[in-house]
């Protein structure tokens, strides 16, 4: 019985997928719309938040423009959607938004029982904990009996319960809705320490009246890999998703930025990496349903993966965070695309 | 052959379609019907058929999972490794708590402010006017912030606490801590009195109520009442030797440990629940003793009845007749409002297994469909007391 129902399904899929405009696939209806709908946060400082002039900006962002240069061959045309972390999976499983790039951990039960489809991770993330300087903790161990706020909705409610468990500590968690609340909060004193994803904390911090006041413990009580996310079911546009994310990270080892990405394309050079990403060599584009100048379109506006870390989240930023684990895997990060070819 | 039967001995049916009103109105409710009816049938029929294609099915097995993750106010024992159920069980009931706190305090501060809002004293009627207007005219989730803010942001982290009767309170941003009764076995004798008062005062009332029917002569129900029910047991207390012990709070660490201890997130929104509802309450209150009137309190005088009696006697049974059925939904008002506590991190039944359940498990529809039921059950059982109280006040007519 299960088996026929899973076959009848796959049957609907599938002739759904083939007879084409009648339901056209995601690309399409974003070609049609002319608007990329991206599922962002409500607002975290350096990855996804409306700036003084209420143009939204960010890492998240980033690559959402990134995406919307690529397929819609405009940057701008890109409609945020503000989500908190009990709604974005909603927000786009029901056809809402196109994409989501929202600081969101890659699982393996949202994978498969959320009915998503993970691009690869575009952060490389773990849940930390900041606490006040003046309390004089320096590792987390001391943290039996403390106070914690944390932001629900998140992966984090199950690893604090977990660390405390594994260690034998109790606490007491204070879990509120969005991270402006859990800052208040956390500012005010009702908790002693805060606690979300390390570049979370960093941004939190950075929009402190005195960042230097608050200190990052050393522990990173989880693995956080943040990815992009699509519908399960189009595997057309996972693929053109995908790659727009590949190919920002594979120009940043390929040495192709904003600035020399127009004269790379201009003529075939020596490096074949490259010439395969600008489209002077082969015709990738055309494989997942795009033309020649994709990636060109999508690194000439917002730059490669190198770039848009530091311009948004890097060591001169008010988050002031360093490479780390996202450097390069060639400079001691993990960071590691497969190549396009 | 059959189509000319029914054209022929039909006719009068389809006149009688549009002229007779009887069938003509039962024919349009029949569609009427059948329409919501289908329209229902799509609505959910598309709900699972969407659920279907992308492989997802309608199951509660999850509530028997382990949840994984901790809350801070639980009333029953809970931890990490209990299952979703369990987790709704503590949601609701620190929704209840709040619900029937709110209900309490905000009865008692409606009843009194409108009271005074028909005060022939200028000035407190004033007052009281402009805060009924200003706490009316505000979304109560402003309120509940404005609460809890001032909660978190005056009071003084634990290490600091404000101490007050010689150690035995102690407020602090993480909550108002007290000592917390242990009781000995001997208290069940003070329980047993408390019973027996209480059941004294019932058959007193109605022995009181036969002699008063009988002879007129008045017995002072309320007096001994209060000292059947309060002071008997209190001496029953004393005799058993004060069964009772005390946990005391002490500073351990960065918290306090042990005692009682209210959380700010639950005072901030007990407060602000029930001053936002008793400013409605006032005002229902403030129109039901309005709605009588003064001629029936002359007639009362007239009569020789005393103002205290005319009062419990002629107005407020009367005013109770319009006060109650707006003073109902007022109390589901708050009852619903209470699910704003996620704003402060109260973990009542929609932060619970409305709220991290449901984006732990992925199972919305599910979740949701839970809330529902219980805010909908709460919902009724408050109407149906409501409607049982109000119909014991209702006018009875000879």
């Amino acid at each position: 019985m299960k088996l026929f129902k899973t076959l009848a399904v796959s049957a609907a899929v599938a002739l759904a997928s083939t007879s084409g405009a009648a339901t056209a696939g995601t690309l399409q209806d974003v070609q049609a719309r002319g608007e990329l709908n991206c599922v962002v946060t409500t607002g975290v400082a350096g990855f996804a938040a409306p700036d003084d002039a209420g143009r939204w900006a960010g890492f998240d962002v980033d690559f959402c423009r990134a995406t919307a240069a690529a397929v819609l061959g405009d940057a701008d045309k890109v409609k945020f959607i503000p989500t908190t972390g009990k709604t974005r999976f909603t927000v786009l499983n029901s056809g809402e938004g196109d994409l989501l790039y929202r600081n969101t951990t890659i699982t393996m039960s949202r994978d498969a029982d959320l009915k998503l489809t993970f691009l690869g991770v575009n952060y490389y993330d773990g849940q930390g904990f900041m606490v006040p300087k003046a309390l004089g903790v320096t590792s987390a161990k001391e943290l039996d009996g403390a106070s914690i706020c944390i932001q629900t909705g998140t992966t984090t409610e199950l690893n604090l319960a977990d660390y405390f468990r594994a260690n034998n500590m109790s606490y007491e968690p204070v879990a509120i809705e969005t991270n402006e609340e859990g800052q208040v909060n956390y500012l005010a004193g009702r908790c002693d320490v805060y606690t979300t994803d390390a570049s979370g904390l960093a941004s939190t911090r950075g929009t402190f009246d005195s960042p230097n006041a608050h200190i990052i413990l050393p522990e990173i009580i989880s693995k956080e890999p943040l990815g992009p996310a699509v519908r399960q079911g189009d595997d057309q546009w996972a693929d053109v998703t995908r790659w727009v994310l590949n190919v920002l990270i594979a120009a940043e080892e390929a040495g192709l930025t904003q600035g020399n990405v127009k004269g790379h394309a201009a003529k075939a050079g020596s490096n074949v990496d490259i010439n395969r990403m600008v489209g002077t060599e082969g015709d990738f584009g055309s494989m997942i349903g795009l033309d020649k100048q994709w990636a060109v379109r999508a690194i000439s506006a917002v730059g490669n993966y190198g770039e848009i870390f530091e311009r948004n989240i890097g060591v001169n930023t008010g988050l002031g965070l360093a490479r780390g684990l996202n450097a390069q895997w060639t400079n001691g990060g993990i960071l590691y695309s497969p190549p396009v070819r | 052959m059959a189509a000319t039967e029914t054209s022929s001995s039909n006719p009068s049916l389809f006149y009688r379609l549009f002229f007779d009103k009887e069938l003509r109105s039962v024919t349009i409710q029949v569609i009427t019907m059948a329409l919501i009816f289908a329209f229902f049938f799509f609505i959910v029929n598309n709900a699972i058929t969407n659920l279907e294609a992308i492989g997802k099915g309608y199951s509660f097995s999850f509530l028997w999972d382990a949840s994984n993750y901790d809350i801070n106010q639980t009333l029953i024992e809970y931890n990490s490794r209990s299952p979703h159920w369990r987790a709704a069980v503590v949601g609701l009931i620190n929704t209840l708590l709040v619900a029937v706190a709110g209900i309490i305090l905000s009865t008692i501060v409606g009843f009194l402010l409108g009271v005074l809002r028909l005060s022939s004293n200028w000035l407190i009627n004033r007052v009281v006017y402009v805060y009924i207007e200003y706490v009316r005219n505000v979304p109560v989730l402003l309120h509940i912030l404005l609460v809890h803010g001032i909660v978190v942001n005056t009071l003084p982290i634990p290490k600091n606490a404000l101490m007050a009767f010689d150690g035995t309170l102690f407020l602090t941003n993480r909550g108002f801590y007290t000592p917390k009764p242990l009781f000995e076995p001997a208290m069940w004798a003070v329980l047993i009195a408390f019973v027996i008062g209480v059941g004294f005062t019932i058959w007193f009332k109605g022995y009181a109520k036969k002699i008063q029917d009988a002879t007129g002569k008045i017995y002072p129900v309320l007096w001994i009442s209060l000292g059947a029910i309060l002071l008997f047991p209190t001496i029953v207390f004393f005799l058993a030797g004060l069964p009772v012990n005390f946990e005391y709070p002490e500073l351990k660490g960065f918290n306090f440990k042990g005692g009682l201890v209210l959380r700010p997130e639950f005072v901030a929104l007990w407060l602000a629940l029930s001053l936002y509802t008793a400013a409605f309450i006032a005002e229902i209150v403030r129109a039901g003793i309005q709605a009588i009137s003064h001629g029936q309190t002359e007639a009362a005088f007239a009569l020789g009845i005393k103002p205290s009696r005319t009062m419990s006697l002629v107005i407020i049974p009367q005013a109770l007749r319009v006060i109650i059925p707006p003073l109902s939904s007022q109390y589901l008002n708050i009852t619903k409002n209470s699910s704003l506590a996620i704003a402060i991190g109260y973990m009542d039944i929609v932060a619970t297994i409305g709220g991290i359940s449901l984006n732990q498990t992925g199972r919305e529809m599910e979740c949701m469909t839970i809330v529902l039921a219980i805010y909908l059950a709460f919902s009724l059982m408050i109407s149906a007391f409501m409607n049982w109280y109000n119909k014991r006040m209702k006018l009875v007519e000879r």
